[in-house]
């Protein structure tokens, strides 16, 4: 297997972005990313995309071919392909792209991930992303997305030391990142309060709980590392890509309150990049919703399970705590395109070991890490990067 | 849900016919027609599920989808059913008595319908036993 380096990123500031279509989401994406890595089009040999439902949310499929096309590729005849497991559709269309580079079968591959969600109304895309659980067993009987990762935290609330208080201060920081990230959604801090008064969703969610409804896109170009100084003079290497899957329902799972798919996939990456947790300087895990994120802590591994919401309140997970978490917003504060969001976890740790991160930069960050979950943890992808 | 995609789910929704596998004894619902460890081995028969259980967790549905906003709020729990599946289901029962570990039995309820002129969705709710 070659080693393999991210040599360029892109990404559209995250929103509701009522002027921009699907096509001038990832057209703008891929050509920031091109333009970061000195890049022409035609040196691009495969394009992988990850997208969620654009069946769905904007009535078009074959989306692969769609975004060769407007990116200018259609005469080129490039392989493109697009990769869907709900909201990890991003992280698996980057393992993707790093599968197909590390195999020595392409060199020039681009990883992207797309959604434009606000084209249709709010109670549709509801609807849409119970597609992400069980249709016939989950949503089918009135379970929305916020209901089952509600069951989670009650079940974890029930059994750990959690208090709603420790919940909020996953949205507060969150927030508190956001507001340092030019494409983030929503870059206002808020307070526990803001979080506690604000309408209650599914219980104990509430809107501030939860991340929003977002339009936006992310491309990110990765290369063999033996090439990768042609195109930058800062390649960041890819130390691990690993990826589990479990059942699709919550209810068949082991454990509510812990997602083995996160636990194995960070296994597996700890493994496959040697490095240990206290290595890691920041990590972008997935908080489609307050609990997502203190479940995600533990479970790869960062602290014991019932710890991750003192570890919060304490700040640990803050930027300038001792593990930097969602340095980003998160899916929270900085949005949640579904099928974009693993690739702009990619685009923050690029961003983060680089040091270009601004004002949310973790200074001296060397490693970084990425986790991201499909449905209720059906599907999660964790990598591991490090700059060299 | 198209109609035929409701109905020929109708032995489950209705009725909670499960499977069981002879070879290990596991039960299934909804079915399985291949057991996850016996593999090849297994030998699954159908199995009628008691319909009794226990509440494993739950939320109070405040936001749902438009098939469901008039329920609201409404409570969904995941049930442990007696012979060891588990599933989600809405518990008829006021916000403010759900309990873990408060036990349920199975009711056949109306859960939701295709629009005005459309086909009525039935299945299978829970209800607190005394």
């Amino acid at each position: 297997m070659r080693d393999v380096a991210v040599i360029g990123v892109g990404c559209t500031t995250f929103g509701e972005k009522w002027g921009s279509s699907f096509r001038d989401l990832f057209v703008e994406a891929g050509a920031l990313a091109l333009e970061d890595a000195q890049l022409s089009g035609e040196k691009i040999d495969a394009m992988y995309v990850g997208n969620m439902s654009a069946g769905r949310f904007i009535e078009q499929e074959h989306i692969g071919a769609l975004i060769a096309d407007y990116a200018g590729l259609a005469t080129h005849h490039i392989p493109s392909t697009r990769v869907e497991a709900a909201c990890a559709s991003g992280g698996l269309a980057f393992r993707q792209a790093v599968i197909a580079v590390a195999s020595g079968m392409e060199d020039i591959v681009v990883a992207a991930g797309v959604e434009k969600m606000t084209d249709v109304e709010p109670g549709a895309s509801t609807d849409m992303l119970t597609g992400a659980a069980d249709r016939e067993w989950e949503g089918f009987v009135g379970a929305t997305f916020p209901g089952l990762y509600a069951m989670i935290a009650t079940d974890y609330m029930h059994r750990y030391a959690l208090t709603r208080e420790q919940l909020a201060e996953v949205a507060v920081k969150n927030h508190y990142n956001g507001a340092r990230n030019p494409i983030a959604q929503f870059q206002q801090e808020i307070t526990i309060d803001t979080v506690l008064k604000s309408t209650m969703v599914a219980e104990p969610l509430r809107l501030f709980d939860c991340s929003p409804i977002t339009d936006g896109a992310a491309a990110v170009i990765v290369a063999p590392l033996e090439r990768a100084r042609e195109f930058t003079d800062t390649p960041i290497k890819v130390l691990a890509s690993a990826q589990a899957s479990d059942t699709i329902t919550l209810h068949d799972r082991r454990d509510i309150s812990t997602l083995d798919a996160s636990v194995v996939a960070a296994q597996r990456a700890f493994a496959m990049a040697k490095v240990k947790h206290k290595d890691i300087d920041l990590v972008e895990v997935h908080d489609c919703f307050s609990i997502a994120e203190i479940c995600a802590i533990e479970d790869l591994g960062f602290c014991k399970k019932g710890e991750a919401g003192k570890l919060t309140a304490d700040g640990v997970t803050a930027l300038n705590g001792d593990i930097p978490v969602n340095t980003s917003g998160g899916l929270k504060a900085c949005g949640h395109p579904v099928g974009a969001t693993g690739i702009k976890q990619v685009f923050e740790v690029v961003q983060q070991l680089r040091g270009e991160a601004g004002k949310r930069q973790i200074s001296g960050a060397e490693i970084g890490m990425t986790h991201n979950v499909g449905g209720t943890g059906a599907t999660v992808a964790v990598h591991i990067f490090r700059r060299v | 849900m198209s109609v035929a995609r409701f109905w020929r789910k109708i032995p489950q929704r209705y009725n909670m016919l499960g499977t069981k596998c002879e070879t290990c004894g596991r039960h299934f619902f909804p079915p399985r027609s291949f057991c996850p460890d016996c593999r090849r081995s297994g030998k699954i028969t159908d199995y009628k599920f008691a319909g009794t259980g226990t509440v494993v967790t739950y939320t109070v549905i405040h936001t749902a989808s438009e098939q469901f906003e008039h329920l609201t709020p409404y409570v969904l729990a995941i049930v442990q059913l007696n012979e060891g599946p588990r599933m989600t289901a809405q518990v008829v029962c006021r916000p403010d008595e759900i309990k873990i570990g408060m036990k349920v039995k199975r009711v056949f309820r109306r859960i939701a319908a295709d629009g005005e002129s459309g086909v009525i969705h039935y299945g299978t709710k829970f209800v607190p036993v005394e």
